[in-house]
């Protein structure tokens, strides 16, 4: 056994033209970066300010720049494929072989979903549930550092991948038997099991993490029901986490014991059953899309009631509606294997359980539409994604009704048509609905607004390019194309798939204009600067602090009474006009210390992971012992928290309500 | 400002545990706690063992058994009540047993369901699956 | 605690006696809490396994079944030692909740002590069955057991260095607030390995031997 087990020079892909170019570019930018960084001295600060931060503002903005940095690897693969597609048809062969074209389709999905998807989301909820709910911070801040970095440790490991061995080739579902070492032998599929397994754990985390801060840590007077609803579907979407991800763990151990030691649950002799992972995925796989997609429902909510100048409409049976969707997410697993052989009665439970779960979805787009019924709308940026959502997902959740129907479904399973449907949900629900929360809320992070023109830019770019690109996907999945082809030979289908082609590259300058929208803002930051902290007449708590908000969020405490208390708060201080501001007590607040628990963590547990894909047992063992240590050396400091004098809160405090009554 | 306005947290026998609680009776709610876990147990391995009842009885009465022996470990060791002061620790509880039963009993009818599905053993070519 | 003052101008001078109203809540329950679900998570992986476990227990593949392997007198003295060591790790908490150093030490060592005495037997138990050819990879049934019962010993054998390292605690920093909630936590940890030894050998080895 050598000492580095598996690992060579043959790893590396010298004779693969396109991924030495790309791998060759990526790390120009990423030494180029490090380089730069050092250069100006900024290592110091950014070690203390953001990468031992337990700051959940902080961690939330981290969270989104990793996620839009991998949402340009998951296009590249998107776009790359594409145009494969688009000219592979009969004679011509196209530029991907088949083994490279397995593994861009299996990345983009892992990477979408795990990388781009749940960081987003997860960042968004980071940034502002705290503020919504008046508090200073998560319940965990440090865990909630380990949470992100773990999450970047499954980065890094995916994208190592690309120069060093290979990504899997299976899908990003990965089914066994052609997961198992019997039909993959290489590194890919370890490197996929691995990734997401550590980046796994710190999606739990932050499960267990919000859950508790939402139900034990809320301002006082501030019952459930006066909670924005944002923070319901942060609720619903994390008791989602804490319910499935540990299942996706467990799927994932057992094929890695079928893979390193021989176990038999997923194999085909010996009594293994495949059908089993099949099962246990879905368990997990059903629940994940509820977790991406509440979230962005609650940003829907936000932003309509906001820039409609109104209450949002039916609060009660949103928040029915939130949870109705948390409990059915979990009995509806099955259609995603209606066509595996289980009987009729079987798959027609799960057709009607789902064709039920859209009823709930249905609430909500009626409350969203008389929210802004009535309303003195504004169409900001946030807006525009928001309408662009109501119009777009309609249809792409009615398809999903059609899929429901095991009958249905046995024409299009597997199909383009499902692949379609649920980028058509995914993409104006859960992407639209970040982008509105990233434009939205960005402000409030960095104490300027996005430039409000090539916003509108981007999103049209992206409106029309995501049609352009998913529409004709239905009709060539009607004419019976499957997914996953590198090649084909039906020349009808061509026409269709060079429609899609041409809206991939819509969507590619729709993301241009995003890039040059935010190099824009930050250079012209003075003049879309944000003093008052509320540039957009806000209602939930979040518009009363600062732009951005101090490291304690709230000087003092807010006491509720009400939904919506921020709002509440500007109509009385409208009406009492002539009073000053009360003299405020203000004390010293103690704030978490940063730690570096998170990044050494996410160090060994790279460390581990790449080890154990390779098999070099020796620095696996080191990998897990680091982690060991970490944790004592963290259980035993001696401070915990830091004391924030009450001068320098009350100086903060002071010139903030100074901008406010400006 | 006292605790006393807000919940327990799970695992704590009162709302002030930095007080000493009285030893005494502690000490008692664990030990009755272990007698009846002990007795159930024992009732257990009985059950599983005797000829005394069909087979059909046997499951039933030692998944019985079990949530009885579950429940002790919750009420005299876990001291998870159904007080209004512990409603988040059960609503917590209660999801999770939801969620289980969801997992291993729709896993267990699914696996069933398809297996029913599979060609009989005999008629399938296991040369091609080495 | 920092004064409150009002978002809006006046401020309800009784205090709030609804628990979801009363602001963030000390940090014993937030604690507590948290752990409370990483348990419930662990709980719903333990549910996986299991599922994994039911469906494939007759997946013998000509090989030995539970029935021929499992020995009901080492599982009766593994769930004894099991059991005895939830009670001595309540006895643990009592003591730890009077902040009695002596006590706490003492009932730390026995619940040490039958943790371990549990492990012993387990891999004894594991090491027999190997010996005799039951190895995990000699069928999926055999898969499923090992990995299901050897994931819950995984967790007492964390449990256990857990436990010697919130002695060191104890030792180190005293009866803190910190180190008290690490060992609550501790107790939620033990006890609910209890539960699912229970269920454990309720489901694998007691249904495991009916013919």
């Amino acid at each position: 056994m050598s000492l580095l087990g598996k690992l060579s020079w043959s790893a590396i892909p010298f004779d693969q033209p396109i991924i030495m170019g790309t791998v060759a570019c990526v790390a120009i930018v990423i030494l180029a970066t490090l380089a730069w960084i050092t250069a100006k001295g900024y290592w110091p600060y950014l070690w203390r300010e953001w990468i031992t931060s337990v700051d959940h503002k902080r961690i939330g903005v981290m969270y989104l720049m990793l996620a839009l940095v991998m949402l340009i690897r998951g296009f590249s693969d998107a776009i790359m494929m594409r145009t494969q597609q688009a000219v592979a048809a009969g004679d011509a062969q196209g530029y991907l072989p088949p083994e490279h074209f397995d593994q861009i389709f299996s990345a983009h999905g892992t990477i979408m979903i795990f990388f781009v998807a749940m960081p987003l989301v997860i960042g968004l909820m980071n940034f502002v549930v705290p503020l919504q709910l008046g508090v200073r911070d998560v319940a965990f801040p440090t865990m909630n550092s380990i949470s992100f970095w773990l999450t970047a440790s499954g980065v890094l490991l995916t994208n190592a991948s690309l120069a060093i061995g290979e990504f899997a080739k299976t899908g990003w579902v990965a089914y066994p038997p052609l997961s198992e070492l019997q039909f993959s032998p290489g590194v890919g599929v370890d490197y996929y099991l691995w990734a997401l397994q550590i980046s796994g754990v710190g999606t739990l985390m932050t499960g267990i993490n919000f859950v508790t801060t939402i139900l034990k840590m809320r301002a006082p007077g501030m019952s459930y029901m006066r909670m924005p609803v944002f923070c319901w579907t942060a609720l619903a979407s994390n008791l989602l986490i804490v319910a499935a991800f540990p299942v996706l763990t467990a799927t994932f151990a057992m094929l890695l014991l079928d893979r390193y030691l021989g176990f038999h649950f997923f194999t085909v002799d010996s009594g293994g059953n495949a059908m089993m992972y099949v099962n246990l995925f879905w368990v997990w796989g059903h629940p994940e899309v509820y977790i991406l997609v509440l979230p962005a429902f609650g940003i829907f909510s936000e932003v309509s009631a906001t820039f409609s100048g109104k209450p949002l409409f039916g609060y009660r049976s949103m928040v029915g509606a939130t949870m109705a969707i948390c409990v059915l997410a979990y009995t509806v697993w099955l259609h995603h294997f209606f066509t595996m052989g289980a009987s009729a009665g079987v798959n027609a439970f799960f057709g009607v359980a789902s064709m039920i779960i859209a009823v709930p979805t249905g609430v909500k787009i009626f409350n969203w539409l008389f929210t802004m019924y009535g309303g003195r709308i504004r169409f900001t940026v946030p807006v525009l994604w928001t309408i662009g959502f109501m119009v777009s997902f309609v249809f792409g959740g009615l398809t999903g009704v059609l899929l429901a129907l095991p009958p249905v479904d046995w024409q299009v399973h597997n199909s383009l048509f499902l692949v379609a449907h649920f980028h058509h949900v995914i993409i104006p629900g859960v992407l639209f609905g970040c982008m509105a929360g990233y434009n939205y809320w960005f402000p409030k992070a960095f104490g300027f607004k996005l430039d409000e023109r090539w916003g509108a830019a981007a999103f049209w770019c992206w409106f029309i390019g995501f049609h352009l690109a998913f529409m004709p996907l239905y009709v060539v999945g009607l004419m019976g194309m499957t997914r996953r082809l590198q090649h084909y030979d039906v020349l009808s289908w061509q026409p269709w798939l060079l429609v899609a082609e041409a809206g991939a590259v819509v969507i590619f300058a729709g993301i241009i204009c995003q890039i040059i929208q935010l190099a824009t803002s930050i250079r012209h930051r003075e003049e879309l600067r944000d003093t008052t902290g509320d540039p957009w007449n806000g209602r939930t708590l979040e518009w009363a602090t600062a732009s951005p908000p101090p490291a304690w969020n709230y000087a003092l405490l807010p006491q509720i009474s009400s939904i919506d208390a921020y709002w509440l708060k500007k109509q009385r201080a409208l009406a009492h006009q002539a009073q000053p501001a009360q003299e405020r007590e203000y004390a010293p607040i103690e704030v978490p210390r940063n730690s570096a628990a998170g990044f050494s963590t996410a160090f060994f547990a790279v460390m581990s992971g790449f080890a154990l894909i390779w098999h070099i047992w020796w620095m696996a063992a080191i990998g897990v012992f680091g982690i060991f240590l970490t944790m004592l050396v963290f259980a035993f400091r001696e401070q915990e928290e830091i004391k924030i004098p009450a001068e320098d809160i009350a100086a903060f405090d002071r010139a903030h309500q100074a901008e406010v009554a400006v | 400002m006292t605790d006393t306005h807000y919940d327990r947290a799970p695992g704590d026998a009162t709302t002030l545990p930095d007080v000493e609680q009285g030893t005494s009776s502690g000490v008692l709610v664990y030990t009755i706690g272990l007698a009846l876990a002990v007795v159930l147990t024992a009732m257990s391995f009985w059950v599983a063992n005797t000829s005394l009842l069909w087979v059909g009885g046997i499951s039933l009465g030692l998944t019985v058994l079990a949530i009885a022996q579950m429940g002790v470990h919750l009420v005299f060791f876990l001291h998870v009540t159904t007080g209004p002061d512990n409603t988040n620790n059960v609503m917590a509880l209660a999801f999770g047993v939801l969620i289980v039963t969801l997992v291993v009993v729709g896993s267990l009818l699914i696996m069933a369901d398809l297996n029913e599905g599979m060609m009989p053993a005999e008629l399938m070519n296991l040369h091609l699956q080495h | 605690m920092n004064v409150n003052v009002a978002v809006m101008d006046d401020i309800r001078p009784e205090t709030q006696l609804v628990f979801s109203e009363a602001g963030p809540a000390p940090k014993r329950i937030v604690v507590g809490y948290g752990f409370w679900i990483f348990l419930l998570s662990d709980i719903v992986m333990f549910a996986a396994l299991f599922a994994a476990y039911a469906v494939l227990a007759h997946a013998t593949a000509g090989g030995p079944s539970g029935a021929q392997l499992f020995n009901q007198f080492n599982v009766a003295i593994e769930t004894g030692c099991l059991l005895a060591s939830s009670y001595t790790c309540g006895l643990m908490s009592l003591a730890v909740g009077s902040q009695r150093r002596l006590r706490t030490y003492l009932a730390a060592a026995i619940t040490f002590a039958l943790g371990a005495a549990f492990l012993t037997l387990e891999l004894r138990e594991f090491a027999g069955m190997i010996a005799t050819g039951a190895t995990p990879q000699r069928s999926a049934f055999l898969s499923a057991f090992f990995t299901l019962v050897g994931c819950h010993g995984l967790h007492v054998t964390v449990g256990l260095i857990w436990l010697a390292v919130m002695m060191a605690q104890v030792a180190v920093k005293g009866f803190r607030a910190t180190v008290e909630r690490r060992l609550l936590c501790f107790s939620l940890f033990w006890h609910a390995l209890d539960i699912i030894w229970v269920w454990l050998f309720t489901v694998v080895y007691l249904m495991g031997v009916i013919s």
